[in-house]
C-alpha cells in the first residue's frame, strides 16, 4: 500500500526512495544546531546542579531518579510529537492517562494480575485515541475541539470509575517493577520502556513511510492529498498512536505510584506540548524531532530536580520554569534560523 | 486528593476574629493528648436524641472528587438517616460556582427548613448564603467559610493551623531527646490558603523545640502522583533526617511509595486528614508512618446535628446554652498506634 509522496518542505525536491530518507534531509542540517543548543541548555543545567548540590545531584541515584520521573511524561511526549508534527494537537493526553490508570487499577481488573493491568491500560489508551482519530479524521472536527471534548469526558469517566477514591494496587508483580531490585544493570524498568519508545518513535518518524507521511500532512495537507496520501487515515493512525503512548504511560505511572487516581496525568498536555515545542517541533506542523522532544522533557525534569534539591518553593519554581522556557526558545531562534 | 482544577478541598479559613462568642469551642490547645472532646464519631448526637419537630435539611457540597469529600457526603447522609424527624434534600454537588449557586437556590425555593452548605469556594458563594438567611432559612456553613458572618448562623469546620500544631508537637515530643534533629515537610497545594495555615501551625509548634530544625519543605498537589514525585526528590535532597510531616494522607500514598522505592526507613512520618489507608498503615506499624493528624469528615455529621437542633430550636446537648454556637472549630487530634482503633471507623477511602 505504498504511494509516492510529495517531497517534504525544505528538501531539494528530489523524491528519495521510499523508507530511507536520511534524518538530515527531512529535518534540515540546521536541526543539528538546534539539538546542540538544547544539549547546551541541559549541560548548563547539569553544571548548575553540580555546583549548587554536588553530593546530591551528581549521584547515580539522582540520575536514576531524574530519568524515572521523565519516563511517564516522556512517553506521552513522543506520541504528542507525532500529532503536532502532522499539524494537529492532542489536549486529552493527561485525561487519557488518568482514565487508563484508573480503569486498569479497578478491583475487577486487578484480579487478572499483571497482564490484566497492562492490557487494560494500553487498550483504554488506544480506544480513546481511536475516538479522537475518528472524530478528527472522519468527523471533520478540529483537533483542538475534539481532544478538548475527550479531555472533559475521559476525566469525567475516570472520576465516575473511582468515585474520587485512590485505588491501591496490590499486584506484587506490578509493584516490584518500581523497586530497586528490578533495576537492570542499574537502569530502572520504566527508563528502559521510555528508551525503547523513544528509539522506536525516532525510527518511525525518520526512517519510515509513515513518518514521512506525517511530516507531509503537517507541511501541507492538501499537497499531501494530491500526492496520493490518504490524509484522513494517516490522521486516524496518529491520534491512535498518541492514545497508545498514553496507555503505556499510564501503565508506567501505575508502577511508579502503586495506585490509580482520577487526578493522574494532571496538566500533562501542557508539559508534553511545551517539551515538544522547546525541542524544535513546529506547532504549525511540518517539522518534528523526537530527539528534541526527549531533550525538552529531560530539561524540564532536571530543572524540577535541581529546584527540589535546593529546596526552592513552588512559586519560585514556576517563575523560573517559565523564564527557562522563554530562554530556551530564544536561544534556539538565535542559533537556528527557523525554516 | 484534589489537583488544581478540582481542588480547593477543605477550606477552613477561620480567622481568629471570626471565632465569636460564648459556646465556641476554641482549640488553641497545644498539648497533643487527645482531649476529652467528644469525637463526632460517637453515636451520641450533639443535640438531644428525642424526636422533635420534623426538619427538612438541604445539603449542598462541591463535587465529591476525592475521598475526603466523599466521606463528607456519606457522613451527612448516614447521620440524617438516624433521625426519624429529619428529611435530607441533597444536591448533586459541583465545583463550579455558578452551578452550586443554582443548586442552593433550588433548595431555597423548595423552602427547606435549614441549609447545610460546604461551598466549593467560600468567598464566591457568600451572596447565596446571605440570600438564604434573608429568606429566613438559617445556614450551617461547613468548613470553607463564607466571607460574611451574616451569611451563616453557624460555622463548623476543621482547623488547618491546628493540624500543623498537632503535627509539630507530636514530632517535637518524639524527637525531644535528639540533638540536632532534622525535620522535613511535604506540603499540599501551595496556592491554597489552608496549606499556608498548616505550615504556619507546624512552624509555630516546632519553635518550642530548640533541638529541631526544619531543613526542607516541598509542596505537592494533594495527588498520589505528585506525592510520589516530590517525596522522591526530597529523599534525594535529604540523605538524613529524623521526621517528616506530610499534609495529606492521599498524597501520602505516593509519598510512602517513594520512601519504599528509595528503601528508606530511618525516620518517622506523620500524615494528615485521616484516610483509612493511613489508619491501616499506622495499625500495622510496619512502615515509617506512625501517626496522622485529623481533619475529620465527621464534621458533616455534626453539621446535620446542628441543623436539626436549629430547626427544632434546641441547643447542643452537654452545653448550657439554649442555642447552638455561632462557630465550632474541630480539634485536630493525633491518631497513632495507641488510639487508632477508636478512629478506624471514621477513616475515609
Amino acid at each position: 500500500m505504498t504511494q509516492p509522496v510529495s517531497p517534504p518542505r525544505g528538501s531539494t525536491g528530489k523524491v528519495p526512495p521510499m523508507g530511507e530518507l536520511p534524518a538530515w534531509r527531512t529535518l534540515g542540517a540546521r536541526a543539528d544546531v538546534r539539538t546542540l543548543s538544547l544539549l547546551g541548555v541541559l549541560v548548563a543545567l547539569i553544571v548548575i546542579g553540580g555546583i549548587t548540590k554536588p553530593d546530591e545531584f551528581l549521584d547515580t541515584r539522582n540520575l536514576q531518579l531524574v530519568l524515572t520521573q521523565a519516563s511517564v511524561i516522556g512517553v506521552v511526549t513522543v506520541g504528542m510529537t507525532f500529532v503536532i508534527t502532522s499539524g494537529g494537537i492532542d489536549l486529552s493526553v493527561g485525561a487519557i492517562v488518568a482514565l487508563s490508570s484508573v480503569w486498569a487499577t479497578t478491583v475487577a481488573t486487578q484480579e487478572y494480575g499483571f497482564a490484566g493491568i497492562l492490557f487494560t491500560a494500553v487498550l483504554v489508551g488506544v480506544g480513546c485515541g481511536l475516538v479522537n482519530g475518528l472524530l478528527i479524521a472522519y468527523g471533520g472536527m478540529v483537533p483542538f475541539i475534539a481532544t478538548l471534548a475527550m479531555l472533559a469526558s475521559a476525566r469525567g469517566l475516570a472520576l465516575q470509575i473511582t468515585d474520587g477514591r485512590t485505588q491501591i494496587v496490590s499486584v506484587d508483580a506490578i509493584l516490584n517493577l518500581g523497586e530497586r531490585d528490578s533495576y537492570v544493570l542499574g537502569v530502572p524498568p520504566l527508563v528502559l520502556v521510555f528508551a525503547v519508545v523513544t528509539v522506536i518513535g525516532w525510527l518511525i518518524l525518520n526512517r519510515t513511510t509513515f513518518g514521512r507521511r506525517t511530516v507531509a500532512v503537517g507541511g501541507n495537507a492538501e499537497a499531501a492529498r494530491l500526492a496520493g496520501i490518504d490524509v484522513r487515515r494517516q490522521r486516524l493512525y496518529l491520534y491512535l498512536l498518541s492514545g497508545l503512548c498514553c496507555g503505556i504511560a499510564a501503565f508506567l505511572l501505575i508502577i511508579l505510584s502503586g495506585s490509580g487516581q482520577n487526578t493522574n496525568g494532571n496538566l500533562y498536555e501542557l508539559d508534553a506540548i511545551a517539551a515538544a515545542i522547546i525541542g524544535g517541533t513546529l506547532l504549525s506542523g511540518g517539522r518534528g524531532t523526537i530527539t528534541g522532544s526527549v531533550l525538552g522533557v529531560l530539561i524540564f525534569t532536571t530543572i524540577t530536580n535541581i529546584f527540589a534539591l535546593n529546596n526552592l518553593q513552588s512559586d519560585v519554581q514556576q517563575i523560573a520554569k517559565g523564564a527557562i522556557i522563554v530562554a530556551a526558545v530564544l536561544v534556539q531562534r538565535r542559533t537556528a534560523s527557523t525554516t | 486528593m484534589p489537583a488544581p482544577t478540582h481542588v480547593t478541598s477543605r477550606r477552613g479559613l477561620l480567622l481568629g476574629t471570626a471565632a465569636v462568642s460564648a459556646g465556641a469551642l476554641l482549640t488553641g490547645c497545644t498539648s497533643n493528648d487527645t482531649k476529652d472532646e467528644k469525637p463526632a464519631s460517637n453515636d451520641r448526637p450533639a443535640a438531644d436524641d428525642k424526636p422533635g419537630k420534623h426538619v427538612t435539611i438541604g445539603f449542598a457540597g462541591p463535587q465529591a472528587d476525592h475521598g475526603w469529600l466523599n466521606a463528607i457526603n456519606d457522613n451527612a447522609k448516614n447521620r440524617a438517616k438516624k433521625y426519624a424527624d429529619v428529611t435530607l434534600e441533597i444536591t448533586e454537588g459541583s465545583n463550579d460556582t455558578a452551578a452550586q449557586i443554582g443548586q442552593i437556590e433550588t433548595l431555597i425555593n423548595k423552602k427547606v427548613d435549614v441549609l447545610v452548605v460546604l461551598p466549593a469556594d467560600g468567598k464566591a458563594l457568600t451572596q447565596v448564603g446571605l440570600k438564604a438567611m434573608r429568606a429566613g432559612i438559617p445556614v450551617v456553613n461547613l468548613d470553607r467559610i463564607f466571607n460574611s458572618p451574616q451569611a451563616y448562623r453557624c460555622w463548623i469546620g476543621g482547623d488547618n493551623y491546628g493540624m500543623g500544631l498537632s503535627a509539630g508537637h507530636y514530632i517535637g515530643e518524639q524527637l525531644k531527646d535528639k540533638q540536632g534533629a532534622r525535620v522535613i515537610e511535604l506540603a499540599g497545594l501551595d496556592n491554597l490558603e489552608l496549606t499556608k495555615q498548616r505550615t504556619q501551625g507546624f512552624d509555630a509548634a516546632l519553635k518550642n523545640y530548640p533541638n529541631i530544625k526544619k531543613v526542607a519543605r516541598q509542596a505537592a498537589e494533594f495527588t498520589v502522583e505528585s506525592g510520589q514525585a516530590k517525596m522522591s526528590q526530597l529523599l534525594q535532597a535529604q540523605p538524613k533526617f529524623d521526621a517528616l510531616w506530610n499534609h495529606d494522607d492521599d498524597q501520602g500514598v505516593g509519598a510512602l511509595r517513594a520512601i519504599d522505592q528509595a528503601g528508606r526507613s530511618d525516620f518517622l512520618m506523620v500524615g494528615g486528614a485521616g484516610a483509612l489507608s493511613a489508619f491501616q498503615a499506622i495499625e500495622a506499624g510496619n512502615s515509617v508512618l506512625k501517626a496522622t493528624v485529623l481533619y475529620p469528615p465527621t464534621m458533616a455529621a455534626s453539621a446535620i446535628d446542628l441543623a436539626r437542633a436549629l430547626g427544632q430550636g434546641k441547643g447542643v446537648g452537654g452545653l448550657a446554652e439554649f442555642e447552638i454556637p455561632a462557630s465550632l472549630t474541630l480539634y485536630s487530634a493525633v491518631v497513632d498506634k495507641d488510639n487508632v482503633g477508636q478512629y478506624m471507623s471514621t477513616g475515609f477511602k
